[in-house]
């Protein structure tokens, strides 16, 4: 049992605190080689204090810590915008295989053509999927993501003579990443507001564009779960003030086989492939965000690309820099443990499969939608894609909020839905169930929010103290950040 | 086109299930749900190969798999920024724990103390380790986590100069370059003897062991630094920072790394962990997320993400940086295994690379016309100056099943660099040692 601490309740005590001394983990192999000199002791380090602890309790303390998360394999995570789909256990494994697992990055070239491979291929496939004309797997995440495709914008446009184009445009309903993103290329940032219905303010679009406009970056659907009606008419408006469009893939669920953005117009796209594309999202990473192109943005493209040349009917795999490359996003060819996971994906499920998968996202959040909107105010009264953003302004009135249904949801044994986002929708509380979902999945999650609304009108002081069945209750996050403790130190 | 009756593993729905929520929508199809698609542009034609079976996949990877010569194969000899170490096998048991696995950042801190805590150990091994105060729950690479020190220190010092040193990692400045020069950044390089900084230089940047797997005596420089107020922003590697003096000791304000060496495969680059460490005084200044322990309304001790007002789902265009998703699992992976080795194991195999590498090299140096040009203290990387080509000794080299070092005759006249770590055995350094010395008749 691992240690408790001194308030003898189910806390896990920190690595730090269970030492004893001598104790350990693992033993190392001795030195097979006569021993060398060690360098003047000036240069060496002294002291280095880390947790002296035996095997079992470590497997013991990290498994009851798990034990302490909700997880996608434990429950229903209807996190809005994050695509919390199921995560098929054969893309561990394949990633695991030695020849993929124990290849090192500096290989040459002649000795890793099976990886390289597999990267050719899923650029070509994710290429497809976007309707683009070429795919940079290098990015190690959305946000790397969008910071490449802001940077390639801006090298289009300095390559064009228009290097006073430093305007992006980002709806109102963006996710933060997007004016991060653009901040870090050097770009100045405008919000677009969002009409009635929705859909982004066309408008307003209009009187923004002008001869400093770089470009736009929006989400397609929107974040608010919706399909951009005036879509093509907005990338004309952008494309004719010689802008270019940036679509943010972190709802691409909802548009597999159904749309290709590329035909649409957009210049850049970037896809999360922990999300859309099925890679586990590790409690925050690793994930990764390649992105794909236009024509005009091939040269532009992040270090490295994979190329194919036949030769004698024999294909040869390299690694190459495209012309006028934006530059290396990390040390080497992005984050391939990843990529041969949505690889896996992408061939497990098929052009059918996934067609599949959007058409049954998409089915589930407007399942979710129809029995739920007579208990929840719904913002747009129009069909949603994948997603579905409600929001509890009704229980507001009995002092519940939307955090406190979302806590709330926690008893009952699902995972909360994305709270307060998108900004522009007032306790908005945002559903995403993927395909992942079986229908008895759903009725019960639908029976869990009418019994949450139920309980917000009758005993809202429930409601506004939970949870109560989670290992801790809610935190004192106020006291975080104002004292902030943020590791183990000895006493 | 088998859509109707086509019942994938991955999808629950059955034809039944369908029309049932449908009626419920009250749409007649699915196709009807994607109405506001434009004409013209819906159901495009997807080039994609059929569904294969789970087993046809794994034999289809497993043959890729072959394709590839791996690090464990044979001699292997290849570092520069990503190092093969014994992985122990609870690491990779903790981390396929679906609890971990497919869990999402921790937003409801109320059912992911797991993950919390396990990021509160990071920050605590990784503080230890590099011997810095405080660290956060990690970015995406070593070189990521680099140019983001950079940025750091331009934020904090209102100043847009970055002095590095040229014996950085090429791949690292490569990056530092793609992200500090949109936001008009200046970078210049400097020489560890360098006692003066261009006016307004927010920070030196260098690395120790540096990119020839060198320590880098950076003391006078960081000095310089200091006395112009500007900062000092060193990339390390964690085993060298358990076997040397680590680079806050000598006074860096930020120290970063990657994160790979402890317990992470080499996995063909990715995905890593950058580590991330600073000086007290700058905590608010970190990118990236941060983990802090409070209590909960019942006083139980607790762990949430922390210091959120600094991030982009707050700040937005004036947040410290655009990260988001990181790579909180390859951190976990990190903690199991500092865990694991612990006090007295991180020492040895930090020893263990160290006498190692020290003995390949002495064996190489006494061949005939092999030398190792460059001067000072390494700890399990060096530059080898070779009788004729790298590559063609590489090629002889690979015609033996050995993989040898890492070609950089560009920076160093025949330069190869070569690695050693405790996974390397005697036998393996003197076949590399032997055919090396055969190449070199």
């Amino acid at each position: 049992m691992a240690a408790k601490n001194d308030k003898g309740n189910n806390e896990l005590s920190l690595l730090m605190d269970q030492t004893v001394v001598g104790r350990r983990g693992i033993i190392m192999p001795a030195s097979d080689v006569p021993v060398q000199p060690l360098p003047d002791p000036g240069l060496l380090r002294e002291n280095l204090d880390l947790p002296e602890v035996s095997q079992p309790q470590v497997v013991r303390y990290f498994t009851q810590l798990s034990q302490l998360n909700y997880s996608i394999d434990t429950h229903f995570y209807p996190l809005g915008s994050c695509t919390m789909k199921y995560n098929p256990k054969i893309n561990d494994v394949v990633a695991a295989i030695p020849g993929m697992s124990y290849l090192h990055p500096k290989t040459p070239e002649k000795f890793s053509q099976g990886a390289l491979k597999v990267m050719y291929r899923l650029q070509s496939y994710l290429s497809e999927v976007t309707g683009m004309s070429a795919t940079s797997l290098a990015s190690m995440a959305g946000a790397q993501g969008e910071l490449a495709g802001v940077l390639m914008i801006r090298a289009y446009h300095e390559r064009n003579g228009d290097s006073h184009r430093k305007l992006m445009l980002i709806p109102d309903s963006a996710h933060g990443t997007n004016p991060a993103s653009a901040a870090m290329g050097g770009f100045a940032v405008k919000a677009i507001p969002s009409d009635s219905n929705g859909n982004m303010d066309l408008g307003a679009l209009k009187e923004l564009v002008g001869s400093d406009l770089a470009g736009i970056m929006l989400t397609l659907p929107s974040t608010l779960g919706l399909f951009e009606t005036d879509i093509v008419e907005i990338c004309d408006v952008v494309h004719k003030a010689g802008g270019l469009v940036y679509g943010d893939g972190a709802n691409m669920n909802a548009i597999l086989g159904q749309l290709k953005l590329g035909d649409l117009g957009f210049d850049v796209v970037h896809i999360n492939l922990h999300k859309t594309f099925s890679t586990p999202h590790g409690g925050g990473g690793p994930g990764a965000g390649p992105v794909s192109v236009a024509e005009r943005l091939v040269p532009f493209l992040p270090l490295p690309t994979v190329v194919e040349k036949v030769d004698q009917d024999v294909a040869q795999y390299s690694l190459v820099k495209s012309d006028h490359s934006i530059g290396r996003l990390g040390a080497f060819h992005g984050n391939f443990g990843v990529l041969i996971r949505a690889y896996a994906y992408i061939r497990s499920l098929g052009a059918d499969g996934l067609r599949q998968i959007s058409r049954d996202a998409v089915i589930n959040a407007n399942y979710l939608l129809a029995r739920l909107k007579e208990s929840y105010d719904v913002s747009y009264d129009r069909l949603c894609m994948h997603e579905v953003v409600l929001s509890a302004r009704r229980q507001k009135k009995n002092g519940v909020r939307g955090l406190d249904i979302a806590k709330r949801l926690l008893d009952y044994g699902f995972h909360a839905p994305t709270m307060y986002f998108p900004l522009i929708v007032d306790e908005a509380l945002m559903v995403e169930p993927t395909e992942s979902e079986s229908k008895e999945t759903l009725d019960a999650f639908i029976d869990a929010m009418l019994a949450i609304a139920t309980e917000s009108e009758n005993i809202p002081e429930t409601v506004r103290g939970a949870p109560y069945s989670t290992p801790v209750s809610r935190l004192d996050e106020a006291k975080a950040a104002r004292e902030p403790d943020l590791r183990w130190q000895s006493r | 086109m088998q859509s109707d009756s086509f019942q994938h593993p991955y999808i629950p729905n059955t034809p039944a299930d369908r029309e049932e929520m449908l009626k419920v929508i009250g749409v007649s199809s699915a196709e009807e749900l994607f109405r506001d698609i434009p004409q013209g542009y819906s159901a495009p034609s997807l080039d994609i190969p059929q569904a294969l079976p789970e087993m046809d996949l794994l034999r289809e990877l497993q043959a890729l798999g072959d394709e590839n010569r791996h690090a464990d194969q044979g001699p292997f000899f290849l570092g520069a920024g990503a190092y093969r170490h014994y992985i122990p096998a609870v690491v990779q048991a903790i981390v396929n724990r679906g609890e971990f696995l497919t869990a999402y950042t921790p937003y409801q801190p109320e059912v992911s103390q797991g993950t919390l805590q396990a990021a509160y150990e990071f920050q605590t091994m990784v503080g230890q380790i590099l011997d810095m105060d405080v660290a956060n729950a990690g970015m995406y690479d070593g070189a990521s986590s680099f140019a983001e020190g950079a940025l750091m220190a331009c934020r904090i010092k209102r100043r847009y100069k970055v002095a590095y040193l040229d014996t950085v990692s090429p791949d690292y400045i490569d990056v530092l370059k793609t992200y500090t020069l949109p936001q008009g950044i200046e970078i210049y390089p400097v020489t560890a003897n360098s006692t003066n900084l261009k006016r307004e230089t927010a920070c030196i940047v260098a690395q120790s062991p540096n990119f020839y797997g060198y320590i880098e005596p950076l003391e006078n420089l960081i000095e310089t630094a200091h006395s112009l107020d500007a900062l000092a922003v060193i990339a390390t590697d964690p085993f060298a920072s358990v076997l040397f003096r680590p680079p806050g000791s000598y006074g860096a304000d930020i120290v970063t790394a990657e994160g790979q060496p402890l317990g992470v495969p080499v996995s063909f680059g990715g995905p890593y962990v950058g580590l991330f460490t600073c000086k007290k005084e700058y905590v608010r200044q970190l990118p990236g997320r941060i983990v802090g322990k409070t209590v909960d309304s019942n006083i139980r001790t607790a762990y949430v993400l922390t210091l959120q007002t600094r991030e982009q789902h707050i700040r937005r265009e004036k947040a410290t940086s655009n990260i988001c998703t990181s790579t909180a699992l390859i951190g976990l992976m990190t903690t199991v295994y500092s865990a694991i080795l612990g006090k007295e194991g991180i020492k040895e195999v930090a020893q263990l690379c160290y006498q190692k590498s020290h003995y390949a090299a002495s064996l190489i140096q006494q061949i005939p016309g092999y030398s190792l040009p460059l001067d000072g203290v390494f700890f399990q990387e060096f530059v080898v100056e070779c009788p004729r080509s790298p590559s063609e000794i590489n090629e002889t080299l690979a015609s033996k099943g050995i993989i040898g070092g890492l070609d950089i005759s560009d920076r160093i006249h025949n330069g190869m660099l070569i690695c050693v770590t405790e996974v390397n055995t005697r036998v393996e350094i003197e076949a590399l040692v032997q055919a090396l010395s055969d190449i070199g008749k």
